[in-house]
């Protein structure tokens, strides 16, 4: 009791705080924000009046009594609030695609502009949608493989509210235009702050847990989660690194200016990109499809020299995003030539996931959620053959600030995030619930072909229309001029914009079936009438901590 | 073959060693990559012209990465014929020095941006703004008729250049004091301006707005745009511009 008045006037101090930052602020946006973590301080101080788990307590459906005796009730959160964002993120992503084809529905007003809506629309889907999901499924999978409850329980909590505090931080911070203007870091200094405070809590949790294992091995899903989260933080330090014009305002000014800040963000960028996008679902992929298919991993040796020579490599690619400009050559060509031979090691991670159907194969005509797994490692193999393609020199003359660059990145996030994670969600449901099964396999099957086919509708747009402007951009005519003038690029692209939007309506669409069926999963709907497909059993009695037995 | 460094299986039985590990393979890149960049001369060849912005042009700025302009224009022209026929002379690392951070930008859902200025009129920046399809009717920027409305935030200006300078911008002492005074000189065609033109070589003083009776973000805008590729005179850079001799002492 008297722990949980301390913790409660400790949320209480620390609201007052923010209302007097609120009140001191230099400018609206940063008093806005104050305010924002005010409220939440009063929420937590609130809650933790109430015990912890309030909000479970209280709706008995997201503590569900199942069989499992780990520590879930967070990850059923988690598993809400990744559907939610994934849905915000692929609407804002329509939206904003619209914008291009009809600016008009830019709607002459300043919080909703492209350049304000696109940072939402990139956070939303790699942060929120993308962090949501790597961090329950991390909680999920590190007690499974450890057969230990989370350690620091209430810490965990912490680290899962703390980042959604950073989430809507981060967002409305966009609409207001706070920005540093580094992409996938656009938010400002003291939501960087936050984030560390969160993220270094998160860290704790994770080695924490595995420190508490009940296995004597750290199965290889947890080496890739480990080390997602030690070099995001480490990237996210050191980009970061900022002056704030006011302690009670929201602008800062970057410790790094040209050249050094070009080349740290785009280190950082593109390794946002190759842990947070790549090392971490690797991790998800590592436990959900040798689970979803019964089969252990193909390789253990392979998972090892993959695991080693794709975090050492993938750090050294970020000067691709640099090519020709004023970054010194030789950083340029360190880059190229590490990000071709990257193709190997993420090579190395498509093979170990899809061999790992061997003697399983059937299971794509049967199972629509290793057809979804499948198709996702799939589109992995392909961006990340892609990727080291564009990072030549000479193709990226061509496609660096085209459109082809936006097409490679949703081939990656749509094809590769986007399906793995629908694919563990879908594995998920059911067992965090306690339920037989999802409500529907059939709305599963419809799922995966709209977003299959909205993402060959999106990617096939943008690599005509990113081709397509490279080629007019260098066209020269007979004369010796050039022939096309930047508008004119800008207008033969407008069909290419109405496929790509059509693409992102596709996978919206496949988005919303999907939380159709999650959400009647969880109510305990009956299951849906449908001609049966198949299902992978789920045994309550295996899921559970391991229980010391006494020698005898 | 039995040459190893470590037994994997003791990786895999320990979470410092295999954090540790972790750590130092992901920090190799990274400090080869970045950390020569602060100590090699040749990263940044001096330029001569390239000057901190003026606290107008700074404000500019900040409205510039406020809007996320940098989301769809770039600031770096490459060196391809065509692109320096298109938007002029390549960027040199220089031209950025003092740009904390960097607008190089990564894509070009409109034109780059790095040699805007001088390029059109003040009156064709403001019109477009407004409504870039009043100008190029297949445009598809936002409107920003917003700006034009608005009053310029000017009473942060000082701790603005402060912190600019605490990064590493030389602005002296007398520049950031007198930043207030400087950013009315140069929006007013009126004021004397003797002391900003001596701070900042070859500035450029008119009402960019059109409007006299307020400094709006308009004014700061444009000023941004119209002083972006203007501060080298790409004639006396051109030795620097022959491939391979840029490195010559």
């Amino acid at each position: 009791m008297e722990k949980l008045v301390m913790r409660g006037g400790v949320w209480l101090f620390v609201a007052l705080l923010l209302l007097l930052a609120a009140a001191a602020s230099s400018d609206w946006a940063f008093s806005v924000h104050m305010s924002i973590a005010c409220l939440a301080a009063l929420i937590a101080a609130f809650a933790s009046g109430k015990g912890f788990d309030f909000l479970s307590q209280r709706y008995p459906v997201l503590s569900a009594d199942n069989a499992s005796k780990y520590d879930d009730d967070l990850i059923r959160f988690g598993l809400i609030a990744t559907i939610f964002w994934g849905l915000a993120g692929f609407l804002a992503g329509l939206y904003i695609a619209l914008q291009l084809a009809f600016p008009a529905l830019n709607l002459n007003f300043e919080y909703t502009t492209f350049g304000r809506l696109r940072p939402l629309h990139t956070s939303a889907v790699i942060f929120a949608f993308g962090g949501n999901a790597l961090i329950a499924t991390s909680f999920y999978v590190v007690q499974r493989t450890c057969r230990a409850r989370l350690a620091f329980p209430s810490l965990a909590r912490f680290v899962f509210w703390g980042y959604q505090l950073f989430i809507v931080l981060a967002a409305t911070g966009y609409l207001m235009g706070v920005t540093q203007s580094k992409e996938y870091a656009e938010p400002e200094w003291y939501v960087d702050l936050w984030l560390t405070v969160v993220w270094v809590s998160y860290l704790a949790v994770f080695v924490g847990t595995l420190m508490k294992r009940k296995e004597p091995h750290i199965y290889v899903a947890n080496w890739f989660y480990l080390s997602f989260i030690i070099t995001v933080a480490m990237l996210h330090l050191v980009n970061n690194v900022s002056l704030p014009v006011s302690l009670v305002g929201s602008q800062s000014y970057s410790a790094f200016a040209g050249v050094q800040s070009a080349m740290t963000q785009w280190w950082y960028g593109h390794n946002a990109v190759g842990f947070f996008l790549t090392a971490g679902f690797l991790a998800m992929m590592y436990y959900f499809v040798p689970k979803q298919a019964e089969r252990p991993v193909y390789s253990y040796r392979l998972s090892i020299i993959h695991f080693w020579a794709l975090i050492f490599l993938y750090i050294w690619a970020g000067p691709h995003h640099l090519h020709y400009t004023a970054l010194p050559d030789w950083a340029q060509t360190l880059g190229m030539v590490f990000s071709i031979v990257l193709w190997m090691p993420s090579w190395g991670g498509m093979i170990n996931g899809l061999m790992t159907l061997n003697g399983a194969w059937e299971k794509i005509r049967t199972d629509p959620i290793i057809r979804m797994m499948v198709m996702s490692l799939a589109f992995y193999g392909m961006s990340t053959f892609e990727g080291p393609m564009m990072s030549i020199k000479a193709v990226n003359s061509l496609s660096h600030y085209t459109d082809w660059t936006i097409g490679h990145v949703h081939s990656g996030a749509l094809g590769w995030n986007g399906m793995v994670t629908f694919g563990c969600l879908y594995y998920l449901a059911p067992r965090l619930w306690g339920r037989e099964r999802l409500y529907s396999l059939r709305m599963v099957n419809w799922h995966f072909w709209l977003a299959s086919a909205g993402i060959v509708f999106y990617a096939s747009a943008m690599w005509v229309s990113g081709i397509m402007q490279g080629l007019m951009w260098r066209e020269y005519g007979a004369d010796g001029y050039l022939v096309y003038s930047f508008v004119e690029t800008v207008d033969a692209m407008f069909p290419m914009y109405l496929i790509r939007a059509f693409g992102g309506l596709l996978y919206l669409t496949g988005a919303i079936v999907m939380t159709v069926n999650i959400w009647k999963t969880i109510a305990g709907s009956p299951l849906r009438q449908e001609a049966p497909m198949t299902e992978t059993p789920y045994n309550p009695e295996a899921d559970r901590p391991a229980v010391a037995v006494p020698a005898e | 073959m039995a040459f190893r460094i470590i037994e994997h299986a003791k990786l895999e039985r320990n979470v410092a060693l295999l954090g540790v590990f972790a750590l130092v393979t992901v920090m190799i890149g990274g400090l080869v990559q970045i950390t020569p960049l602060f100590w090699i001369d040749s990263t940044i060849e001096k330029v001569e012209g390239v000057r901190p912005y003026t606290p107008l042009e700074q404000a500019g700025r900040n409205i510039y990465i406020r809007e996320g302009c940098y989301v769809c224009h770039s600031q770096q022209v490459r060196p391809f014929r065509d692109e320096v026929e298109r938007y002029g002379p390549y960027s040199l690392a220089a031209e950025s020095m003092y740009d904390h951070p960097f607008q190089w930008g990564s894509k070009r859902t409109g034109p780059d941006l790095a040699r805007v200025g001088g390029r059109y009129s003040d009156e064709w920046h403001r019109a477009h703004l407004k409504d870039p399809r009043a100008v190029v009717p297949e445009s598809i920027m936002p409107p920003y008729a917003f700006l034009a409305e608005k009053s310029l935030r000017t009473d942060d200006i000082v701790a603005q250049l402060t912190a600019l300078s605490r990064v590493g911008v030389p602005y002296s002492k007398e520049a950031i004091a007198k930043a207030a005074a400087d950013l009315e000189a140069q929006a007013n065609p009126d004021a004397d301006a003797t002391e900003l033109k001596k701070r900042y070589p070859k500035v450029q003083v008119r009402d960019y707005d059109g409007d006299p009776t307020k400094i709006t973000e308009m004014d700061a805008l444009v000023s941004y745009l119209q002083v972006l590729g203007t501060m080298v005179d790409h004639k006396k850079a051109a030795s620097q511009q022959v491939p391979n001799e840029g490195a010559a002492k």
